[in-house]
């Protein structure tokens, strides 16, 4: 009852308001047809607020509600669980893959490490999709916060850690570790544990420090847009066509061409070398692209 | 093996490569870059349909040098081509339809974006309708669904932010339980191949072991799906998502994206679970009843909105209710309704939203229906594509919509009694509501106002809309008037689809 007085209230006070406005001597000159669309955009404002309002006597069985949900689905979801395979007992049918992976990778692939052969080989069109879902991820946070060429757009330094000399030592004998840190387990992908995704990220979190320590324009300096979108276009590009390659000549029954070399030297196991640079190169652009826009909203 | 086997394979890689190609262009040539990549694709499509109809069996397509279920795996025959081929030209007729809003809409320095992302969502949806494996359709869900955030909120206006917000929570949300779904599933067949899965399932099935997490697989999955495709309770992204996105977006989001999900949940239910298997037709039948709960409230929503995109919108959440009453109904013909209704409302929808925004742009931009009052005299080829449209959605015969209409109600007769009398009932009730709302608007827009003159349009502006209208009306009356051929074409396929 109260809560319906109050949106009467509400609705009636808002009326007033409208009619107010629309008697406003300044507001006169305008066109009939540019106040009745402002009186009926207000109106439905009104009529939203109205609703959320009405919405607020149901708020307490919706919570009662939703809570049910919740632990129905945790408490059906915790049994089936526990009704799972326990982990490490053997099936004869389910272990046939991941048996398969560990006997013959090696051979197949040339990589020593089995994981690197299984998502840049076995299951390589796969890891095709998760490089273009950082792409697309990349792309949509532009979309959301590149605000450079809007007119209102001034550059804001919150807090400007480059006077900070703790940091900046720090982060001189730091970040040459970092970075070289990532490009070694990149390029060691096909043979340690690593690859281009933990990589990149390595590498990409020495250039966010990078900027941190040394301010962004000096980060801007260094990678700048031509040189982001270029390499970015180029990794995703090259990774396309490499896999199209692979595809194309392992559909066809077709020899690829790619020897495999002798695995555990650094120039071995086929394509997985130079894909796991392509994809660790797609991997630091999308962290410090995604860094730069939450930071800036531009590259500059 | 023959070069056009290869076809499928090349439409996904061609995507994804126009995609990076568009992410260094400008705005301009990012637009020529994807309708001369969707224009392929749709070529690329229709050979890969005349291919597998001649070959008159499903192909399976290795991913790279190492056979399933090692390695991945895609599979086509006549329904994926079909689908392929529908999806393909609709996608290009939305880019096509919509360019001149887009320039409207978005800030011209992130139009090349906008293109990545249409680019990346062809990718996906082609990947989704080819796909054999569980894994990689997760993976290009995952793409799907960011890009179609993407797509929503590049036209800044406050509303889609919000939009894509909401859209977004409940989408992870239908990820989440779908990839939960994939987990479980793993866990107990140690496949993630479809083909494999099935096999192990099988087995699992006839030795009654694991029915509890089965029942919680088939559910996690098909409430997932059904969130993300807006099923009757969760349809309140539907209205804001397609109300406020830039015309080509919401052709696109309303037309493909939730029809990709629709067709990976049935490719899930042949393929993985086995159609025949007790455990669906429980799903089946609450898939059903939300259905048709889905088509009476849908109507009945657009019925009371004020909003000529809103009542598009509301009247989508009816046509899902309708595609996933075909799955509810089961059998051959019950999916090949389902199916054809996919196709049809996929052919209706973005040409209904194309022309609504071409009715608001004549009437200085207000999608209400008072402003909307002789819109049709003030752009006379926009309200003759509404109007057509409208008819298909209402079911009146030589359209689209009738067909499927009449496929839904043949397909009921003959299983339940029960079930034959809802679907019937309530097909006339929805064709009544469809009726007064659709009817109501064509009306609403052919009554002129006073001073109502044919705007002059630049020709070179309308041209792209203009094709794109005239192609997917004359998509829609092929279907009206010679569904014969799709019709076999998609039960060939579903008949060889598992």
């Amino acid at each position: 009852m109260k809560i319906k007085t109050k949106i009467k209230e509400f609705v009636e006070q808002s009326r007033e308001w409208t009619e107010s406005f629309s008697d406003m001597s300044e507001k006169r000159d305008l066109p009939r047809e540019r106040v009745r669309r402002e009186e009926h955009m207000v109106d439905r404002l009104m009529e939203e607020k109205a609703g959320h309002m009405g919405l607020l006597k149901w708020r307490r069985l919706y919570l009662v509600l939703a809570t049910v949900c919740a632990v129905t689905l945790i408490v059906v979801l915790l049994t089936t669980v526990a009704m799972l395979p326990v982990f490490g007992e053997h099936h004869e049918y389910m272990d046939t893959v991941a048996q398969y992976y560990i006997d013959h990778a090696l051979e197949e692939t040339g990589a020593m490490n089995i994981v690197a052969g299984m998502i840049l080989d076995y299951r390589a069109f796969d890891t095709l999709g998760e490089s273009f879902v950082l792409f697309t991820a990349l792309n949509c946070v532009l979309i959301l916060l590149r605000r450079d060429f809007q007119e209102e757009y001034r550059l804001h330094d919150y807090y400007d850690l480059t006077r900070d000399p703790i940091l900046r030592r720090v982060g001189m004998v730091v970040i040459p570790c970092v970075v070289s840190f990532g490009v070694y387990v990149m390029l060691n992908g096909h043979l340690s544990p690593g690859g281009g995704f933990s990589g990149g990220a390595i590498f990409g979190a020495g250039l966010i420090f990078l900027s941190l320590a040394f301010g962004d324009d000096f980060a801007a300096r260094l990678v700048s847009e031509k040189l982001f979108k270029g390499v970015a276009a180029v990794a995703l590009g090259f990774y396309c066509l490499a896999k199209g390659y692979s595809f194309f000549t392992g559909a066809n029954h077709l020899e690829s061409g790619i020897s495999l070399g002798t695995p555990g030297s650094i120039f071995s196991s086929g394509l997985i070398l130079p894909l796991n640079v392509a994809v660790g190169f797609v991997v630091t652009l999308t962290m410090y692209g995604i860094y730069r826009m939450f930071r800036r909203g531009s590259f500059k | 093996m023959e070069l056009i086997a290869n076809f499928p394979f090349f439409s996904i890689i061609l995507c994804l490569f126009s995609a990076v190609i568009c992410s260094v262009l400008r705005g301009r040539g990012a637009k020529i870059c994807t309708v001369v990549a969707e224009s392929v694709l749709a070529i690329l499509s229709f050979a890969t349909l005349w291919y597998v109809h001649l070959l008159e069996k499903p192909v399976t397509f290795m991913m790279g040098h190492f056979p399933a279920p090692w390695g991945n795996e895609i599979r086509f025959g006549t329904l994926e081509a079909v689908m392929a081929t529908v999806f393909s030209l609709i996608l290009l007729c939305a880019v096509l339809g919509g360019s001149k809003f887009v320039n409207r809409d978005i800030f011209p320095q992130k139009i090349n974006l906008y293109y990545v992302l249409i680019n990346l969502l062809g990718a996906a949806l082609m990947a989704l309708i080819y796909t054999n494996d569980i894994f990689t359709g997760y993976v290009f869900l995952e793409i799907l669904t960011l890009t179609s955030g993407g797509i929503l909120m590049i036209r800044e206006i406050g509303r889609t932010t919000l939009a894509a917000t909401r859209y977004m929570i409940l989408n992870l949300l239908g990820s989440g339980l779908f990839l939960l779904g994939i987990i479980l599933m793993y866990d107990i067949t140690g496949h993630l191949l479809m083909a494999n899965m099935h096999a192990s399932l099988k087995v699992l099935i006839a030795h009654g072991s694991y029915s509890l997490p089965l029942t919680v697989i088939v559910g996690v999955m098909c409430v997932g799906l059904a969130i993300k495709s807006g099923l009757f309770p969760f349809h309140s992204w539907m209205p804001d998502t397609y109300g406020f996105a830039t015309p080509t977006s919401a052709s696109i989001l309303s037309g493909l994206v939730s029809k990709g999900y629709i067709f990976l949940l049935v490719k899930i239910m042949y393929r993985v679970i086995g159609i025949d298997q007790e455990i669906l037709s429980v799903a089946r039948n609450i898939l059903f009843v939300f259905g048709l709960c889905g088509i009476v409230f849908g109507s009945v929503f657009a019925l009371q909105q004020n909003n000529i995109n809103r009542m598009t919108s509301y009247s989508s959440v009816a046509q899902i209710g309708y595609i996933y009453m075909g799955i509810g109904i089961g059998g051959t013909a019950g999916f090949a309704a389902a199916m054809f209704h996919i196709l049809a409302h996929a052919i209706t929808k973005p040409a209904l939203f194309l022309a609504n925004a071409s009715l608001i742009e004549v009437s200085d931009d207000s999608p209400v229906f008072h402003d909307l009052s002789g819109a049709a005299h003030r752009n006379k080829t926009a309200g003759v594509f509404f109007t057509i449209a409208a008819m298909s959605m209402v079911g009146i015969p030589f359209f689209a919509g009738f067909t499927s209409k009449l496929l839904f109600s043949m397909a009921s007769l003959g299983h339940n009694p029960a079930k034959t009398g809802l679907v019937l009932v309530i097909l006339a009730i929805s064709t009544i509501l469809n009726t007064l709302y659709f009817i109501r608007t064509v009306i609403r827009i052919y009554t002129k106002r006073k001073g109502d003159l044919p705007r002059k349009f630049s020709m070179r502006a309308e041209l792209p809309g203009w094709i794109a209208g005239v192609s997917l009306a004359a998509m829609n009356l092929f279907l009206g008037l010679n569904s014969r051929p799709v019709i076999e074409l998609i039960e060939k396929g579903l008949l060889r689809f598992q």
